[in-house]
């Protein structure tokens, strides 16, 4: 079932993202292997999003160099995306997920016991039926991510899954990006939830104004941040 | 994924069915390119069903004027003519298109008008109605249609000495248009206009309109029945179509059409077997 | 069809003649609609979904399309299927499936367009998820063109509406053959070349019921349907 090619590491070297005249991103190197998961953090238009995008392939750099497992093509075989505000399909919540499973490349005959499986394992076997796009915010980015882990991932990127959620729904995403991480996925999400990145973390990337500032192990990075951007972000100054 | 749009297939079936049920229906019917007159009178409505009792044989009635009945025969796509401009069918069957010609039926043009009668034509000659319309300048709706009765029409001008085609004025009204159309037009405009007897006494929408000019000689219709010629076209269905002219000039079918009457009043005169033609 | 009946009589006593009729009105237009729609959708998506030299223009041709008058594509399709003409063997002229051609033609250009437009939008929503779910450019097609079913359910309904309502290119091609071709649009016509300006009203307004009806019915299952699966 897995395939021989992975797409880890995912290489940066100097990676730039010009929009017109506005620099999104500025010569960032960063290098994502497995292991625990990594939160990207920073203000909001720090970068957050375009580095995802383009770690997923969905966007070119503009300068730099990226590769996935040492190939540059950017089709994204063994990594996933779970979006701020997912796209559901207009069929059930199961026949979302069946549809993953066939962009994944997944027989026929097993998609209706693995759709089965990753209902389940977002909790959403009692809603399987229910058209997605009449679930509730909270079930709608389980769904997502039910869909994510039907490509069989490596890696796996969450833009914010959060931001929009109650609580009790985000404890349920968190729980389920946790077991993910468990079972071996590498994770990387970007958050502005403090709390969620001492929950979640194992290591911290810091963005701010379009730079890396600061790459470190959660723990250190939250109690000793070294740059001074990232100390007046921890300390809830408004940073530009 | 093919489930998906189960109504695409199914309709496309429908067609394909729709498509296969006209060919199998084509084997016994024939195309007749005939005139306006003859449907908007009724007059196939009345013999078509007689003769498909008697042959089993299907008639589709294509009906266009004379000028455009006689173009789609000459295309192929007609078995049979049955038009009412001679001169045009002689040429026809010279020209190699028709097999041969038989003279039909006959029925007659009326002038028909206003019942006011503005420009004081009524009477019973058709020379001296059409020099009072273009002397009064009263409107005459023509057909411009290059039918057996525009075609008419334009004969009866220069039998009147005039020349219609040079001097017409704002009076003079070519719509292009089929009998029906131009009688409508005729009772909107209150305005003159030259007609076959069938398609008048079965129009509905008279308004204020009457015959003013009828039984001049002049103003007599003569229709004729070709085959189209299948040496010319092999499509076309030579046995068939043959059938339906052969009824047509037989007692049989003479007989049908002298009875085909409206209001008591009989349309046409079968005259196959008046002279040989 | 007996002249001294109002339309109105002749529908409630289920007249055979103006059955048959409206049958193959429905008939024609329904599987011309099916043809267009097997056309049309798919070019439409295709052109949503490509980049290509020379697209707008062909974009704007094809929105100028729409509007193609039946008389010209009747005329066209005439010189094609005739006898004397390139398509002649196949003997189809005066007969429904030319009838069919004839407002397929007419329609693909409708259909083609508003699945094009809505195709386009509709990617502007789905395109990173659908890249990220690395769907191919078919799934692409056929993802979008089956999430955007509900809005173009309205382009079908364009496209029957015009065929439904034509009479140009039906009476050129399918002759107007009593009991064979003759259509509801070419009865009116008809009626009103006889002078018959009341049944012809009353069967114009059967049709405009017909197509209303169908037009209902479509908007009620698209509300419906719509609701039942968001």
């Amino acid at each position: 079932m897995r395939a021989p090619i992975s797409d880890l590491p995912v290489v940066l070297e100097d990676v730039s993202l010009q929009r017109g005249v506005a620099t999104i991103l500025d010569r960032i190197s960063l290098t994502i292997t497995p292991g625990a998961p990594t939160l990207l953090i920073g203000p909001n238009g720090s970068g957050k999003t375009s580095l995802l995008r383009l770690c997923m392939g969905l966007a070119a750099p503009t300068g730099g160099r990226i590769s996935w497992g040492g190939r540059s093509d950017p089709a994204p075989t063994r990594r996933a995306f779970v979006f701020q505000r997912p796209v559901m399909l207009r069929r059930t919540a199961s026949a979302n997920v069946t549809y993953a499973l066939a962009q994944a490349g997944v027989p026929h005959a097993h998609r209706p016991g693995r759709a089965v499986a990753l209902l389940e394992r977002v909790g959403l076997a009692d809603l399987a039926h229910r058209p997605a796009r009449l679930l509730s915010g909270g079930e709608q980015q389980r769904l997502a991510l039910a869909r994510a882990l039907a490509r069989d991932p490596e890696l796996l990127l969450l833009d914010e899954p959060t931001a929009n959620l109650d609580p009790a729904a985000t404890r349920a995403v968190e729980e389920i990006v946790t077991s993910a991480a468990q079972s071996g996925i590498k994770i990387v999400m970007a958050s502005h939830d403090l709390g969620q990145v001492r929950r979640l973390a194992g290591e911290v990337v810091f963005l701010a104004r379009g730079t890396l500032c600061e790459r470190a192990r959660a723990s250190e990075f939250l109690d000793h941040p070294s740059t001074p951007e990232a100390q007046a972000f921890l300390r809830g100054d408004l940073v530009i | 994924m093919a489930s998906r749009r189960p109504f695409l297939p199914l309709a496309m079936l429908l067609g394909i069915a729709l498509v296969s049920s006209t060919s199998s229906a084509e084997d016994r019917s024939i195309v007749v390119a005939s005139t306006t007159s003859t449907q908007d009178s009724g007059l196939f409505g009345y013999l078509l069903p007689m003769f498909k009792a008697k042959t089993g044989i299907d008639v589709k009635v294509i009906a266009q004027g004379t000028g455009q009945a006689l173009d789609t025969a000459r295309r192929g796509d007609a078995d049979v003519v049955f038009v009412h401009a001679k001169p045009q069918e002689e040429r026809f069957v010279a020209d190699g298109f028709g097999v041969k010609r038989f003279d039909v039926m006959y029925n007659d043009f009326v002038l028909i008008g206003p019942k006011s009668d503005p420009a004081g034509v009524k009477g019973k000659d058709i020379a001296t109605a059409l020099k009072a319309i273009e002397a009064k300048g009263a409107p005459f709706v023509s057909r411009g249609d290059r039918s057996g009765t525009h075609a008419a029409e334009l004969a009866l001008w220069i039998i009147a000495g005039i020349d219609v085609a040079s001097t017409k004025g704002a009076w003079y009204r070519e719509i292009g248009q089929g009998m029906g159309a131009a009688l409508n037009t005729a009772s909107a405009m209150n305005a003159y206009v030259l007609s076959d007897r069938g398609t008048w006494i079965a129009f509905k929408n008279r308004g204020d309109l009457d015959i003013v000019v009828e039984g001049d000689k002049r103003l007599f219709n003569q229709y004729g029945v070709m085959l189209v010629n299948p040496e010319k076209y092999p499509s076309v269905k030579k046995e068939l179509g043959q059938t339906f002219v052969d009824w047509l000039i037989s007692p049989e079918g003479q007989a049908a059409i002298a009875g085909y009457k409206i209001d008591g009043q009989q349309l046409f005169f079968p005259d196959a077997a008046r002279k040989p033609d | 069809m007996p002249d001294h009946l109002s339309a109105l009589q002749l529908i409630l006593s289920g007249d055979p003649a103006l059955l048959a009729i409206v049958r193959l009105s429905l008939g024609v237009s329904l599987a011309a609609v099916a043809l267009a729609s097997a056309i049309g959708m798919p070019f439409g998506a295709l052109l949503a979904l490509t980049h290509f030299r020379g697209r707008a223009v062909l974009v704007v041709l094809l929105n100028a399309m729409m509007g193609l008058p039946p008389v010209v594509v009747g005329l066209a399709l005439y010189l094609l299927l005739s006898r004397a003409g390139p398509l002649g063997e196949l003997g189809i002229l005066f007969t429904p499936a030319a009838m069919v051609i004839a407002q397929t033609v007419l329609i693909v250009p409708i259909i083609a367009a508003l699945t094009r437009q809505t195709v386009e939008d509709l990617w502007v929503e789905y395109r990173d998820e659908l890249r990220a779910m690395n769907v191919g450019a078919v799934g692409r097609m056929t993802t979008l063109l089956w999430d955007a079913r509900f809005s173009l359910l309205t382009a079908l309904l364009a496209g029957f509406g015009r065929a439904a309502a034509e009479v140009g290119a039906v009476m050129i091609v399918g002759g107007n053959i009593d009991g064979f071709t003759r259509t509801m649009t070419t009865t009116v016509a008809l009626e009103t070349s006889k002078g018959n300006l009341p049944l012809a009203m009353g069967l114009g307004a059967i049709l405009i019921v017909i197509v209303l009806a169908i037009n209902a019915a479509a908007w009620g299952t698209r509300v419906w349907s719509q609701r039942v699966t968001g």
